[in-house]
């Protein structure tokens, strides 16, 4: 199995709240046959306004190149519940999103193709405080330890703040069971003892 | 947590084992879908050596990407011709042929149309759809929500998914319609009262006098619009309207089945003591015609009233991104386009509410009306009603989602402001970068077009 016990990597910001999934990946690249091409995609109405890239994108930033770890604010991913977003995120290097609060499906989608969404508490700043470490030190690695729900970073662990995700979510990354395929392909007796109790299967 | 419900009785049916991590894994009693969702999941199957499972539980359409104008094959985008071939060819590889609903065949159309119309969707299934408005269907009944390519894979593979747990939440609805005023108008209104985000969590169960009055299309729009409020699924307890609207479809149950289908229907009606987590009680006599001024569904006002004020930074960008200054009346400013269809606002008894506003008068600007399915479009056209939009001067087109999201040409053009009868506003969503659109109903959308600058229909409407 595929387990997911940390994320390590660099932090990339984009705190704006209710960011959509066409902001992501703008509807119009939903015409490709599979999710090869999407990273090129990632936030590209953002990153390439009338066709010139905008050199102060956090995406096209210097500064943040090969981060992974991606800093976003509240209801983060709203909208369409079509994967081209995560996707987009996923190819161009992103395994994490640390954010206020997620749109539920896209959440979820993220949990399909091995994002790891976490949530923190803003209200006590740990997200505000998150962004100003991330701006003046892009540099510095994070953590992010699915287990103990936690964000380390700067000099390996000078500063955690507490973050966190569903219980199922959670175990689903730490026993590999993301992976949900292979999970449902494993009682097919059951699937079977279902399939009669439902009458309509018959009309 | 809720008892007694719709949603309790349909998932404890369709429940095979409770998975390790908590979560259900459910059987899908239907999967249907379109091209644009379905590709990578046709492959993950070629690359683990798998089949479908249930292919004659396993519908597809083609929608988002035919072209509304001229179907000569091949389509003259080749990303289009490519995407579509790609269905067929999966289709052809999998053995789901006899559940296609393909181009040009008088079952294709609009997957959120065409489903429900050829009878496809019946009350107590899980249905599932890689497309978020897939909770169209709570209309008939059936507990369906949108999922991710990922889980269309999933589903072809074993017909089921892993689900967590929701919450229920009951909107009661009372009061009558005003003259004008139409079910898109109390979606756009509600999703206004109680937020993009207040759904989640969330099954929303649509009942009360309101719901019990409207005909099974007009429930449709409502459900439609469910997950624009944030909710995963909404839901109408299944009703004599239903038993009426699924009797004899194509894909319905066989007529020997019929009684037996009936009495199944009625016992998965939420229990009268049923318990809810959430409760929330509308009224729509006082909701007027309603128009979205920014860039979330969320974001309606009164067709009186005027642009709001920004409340932040965020919303002071949509309005620059909109070209709207706060305190302006919204209605009387002028669009460049009116676009009629979408899985929201495409079926007969939306384009009868248009045409009755359009019936001997002229549009002042472009109008695109898309009938949401083969269907409809046949309905319509034998009705006069394609007679009325072409006299009036608007394009009559085929069946598609159209400029609903403007995957095919369909779409807006630089700065162009949109008056759609769709269901999401979101920046670019119509096809330009920096196109405009406006959400309303069939018949504000009319009377915009009449116009040609947003329109109070209530004169308009007999």
């Amino acid at each position: 199995m595929n387990e997911i016990i940390e994320v390590k990597g660099r932090a990339i910001p984009k705190p704006e709240d209710n960011q959509n999934t066409d902001d992501i990946c703008p509807a119009r690249f939903l015409k490709e046959i599979t999710f090869a091409n999407m990273g090129k995609y990632a936030y590209f109405d953002e990153r390439f306004p009338g066709g010139q890239e905008n050199p102060d994108h956090p995406f096209n930033n210097a500064r943040y190149k090969g981060a992974n770890i991606l800093v976003a604010g509240a209801n983060y991913g709203c909208g369409s519940s079509r994967e081209h977003a995560p996707q987009a995120l996923k190819r161009f290097g992103i395994d994490a999103i640390v954010a206020v609060s997620f749109a539920e499906i896209f959440a979820g989608n993220c949990e399909a193709i091995g994002i790891v969404p976490v949530t923190v508490d803003n209200e006590r700043g740990d997200l505000s405080y998150l962004l100003k470490c991330v701006r003046e030190h892009p540099e510095d690695p994070v953590k992010i330890c699915v287990a103990a729900q936690e964000i380390y970073f700067a000099d390996e662990m000078s500063a955690t703040i507490p973050c966190n995700m569903p219980k199922a979510r959670r175990q689903a990354f730490l026993d590999g069971t993301w992976d949900i395929l292979s999970v449902l392909q494993q009682d097919p007796k059951e699937v079977e003892r279902t399939m009669k109790r439902l009458d309509y299967l018959n009309w | 947590m809720a008892k007694g419900t719709l949603y309790n009785k349909v998932l404890d049916k369709h429940t095979v084992r409770i998975l390790p991590n908590g979560k259900r894994q459910l059987f899908v009693g239907r999967q249907v879908g379109h091209e644009v969702t379905s590709a990578p999941a046709f492959e993950t199957l070629r690359e683990r050596e798998l089949e479908v499972a249930c292919p004659h539980l396993t519908f597809f359409t083609l929608d988002h990407v035919i072209p509304t104008d001229c179907r000569d094959r091949p389509y003259k985008d080749e990303q289009a011709e490519l995407m579509a071939k790609t269905l067929e060819d999966n289709v052809a590889e999998f053995g789901l042929e006899a559940t296609f609903f393909e181009p040009d065949s008088d079952k294709n159309g609009v997957c959120h149309v065409t489903f429900p119309e050829q009878g496809v969707i019946w009350p107590g299934q899980v249905v599932v759809c890689g497309d978020s408005h897939t909770c169209t269907y709570g209309a008939l009944g059936a507990l369906a929500f949108g999922i991710g390519t990922t889980q269309v894979g999933h589903v072809l593979a074993t017909q089921t998914l892993a689900m967590d747990e929701l919450k229920v939440k009951q909107i009661r609805v009372s009061g009558d319609f005003k003259k004008g005023v139409t079910v898109k108008d109390l979606a756009l209104g509600k999703i206004s009262a109680l937020g993009v985000k207040g759904g989640v969590g969330f099954v929303e169960e649509y009942t009360g006098e309101t719901i019990d009055n409207m005909s099974t299309e007009e429930r449709m729009i409502l459900c439609n619009m469910v997950v624009e409020g944030g909710a995963r699924a909404g839901y109408v307890n299944p009703d004599l309207k239903t038993i009426e609207f699924l009797r004899g479809r194509e894909f319905s149950p066989l007529w020997y089945s019929f009684p037996a289908a009936i009495k199944s229907w009625m016992e998965i009606r939420s229990d009268k003591n049923a318990e809810y987590d959430d409760i929330v009680k509308l009224n729509v006599s006082d909701i007027g015609p309603r128009v979205t001024w920014g860039v979330n569904p969320g974001q309606s006002i009164s067709i009186y009233g005027e642009v709001p004020l920004p409340k932040n930074d965020e919303e002071k960008d949509e309005l620059e991104y909109m070209d709207l200054k706060a305190g302006q009346l919204i209605q009387g400013i002028p669009v460049d386009v009116v676009f009629i269809g979408s899985c929201t606002n495409g079926r007969l008894t939306d384009l009868i509410q248009a045409a009755e506003i359009l019936d001997g008068r002229k549009v002042k600007v472009r109008t695109l009306v898309v009938p949401g399915s083969e269907e409809v479009k046949k309905y319509a056209e034998a009705m006069g009603l394609a007679d009325i939009f072409q006299k009036a001067g608007a394009e009559w087109r085929y069946p598609g989602c159209s400029m609903c999201l403007a995957m095919n040409p369909d779409r807006l053009e630089g700065y162009e402001r949109c008056a759609s009868t769709s269901n999401r506003n979101f920046k670019g969503r119509q096809g330009s970068p920096t196109g405009r659109t406006h959400l309303m109903s069939p018949y504000t959308a009319a009377a915009t077009a009449v116009h040609g600058k947003i329109t109070d229909p209530g004169r308009f409407v007999k």
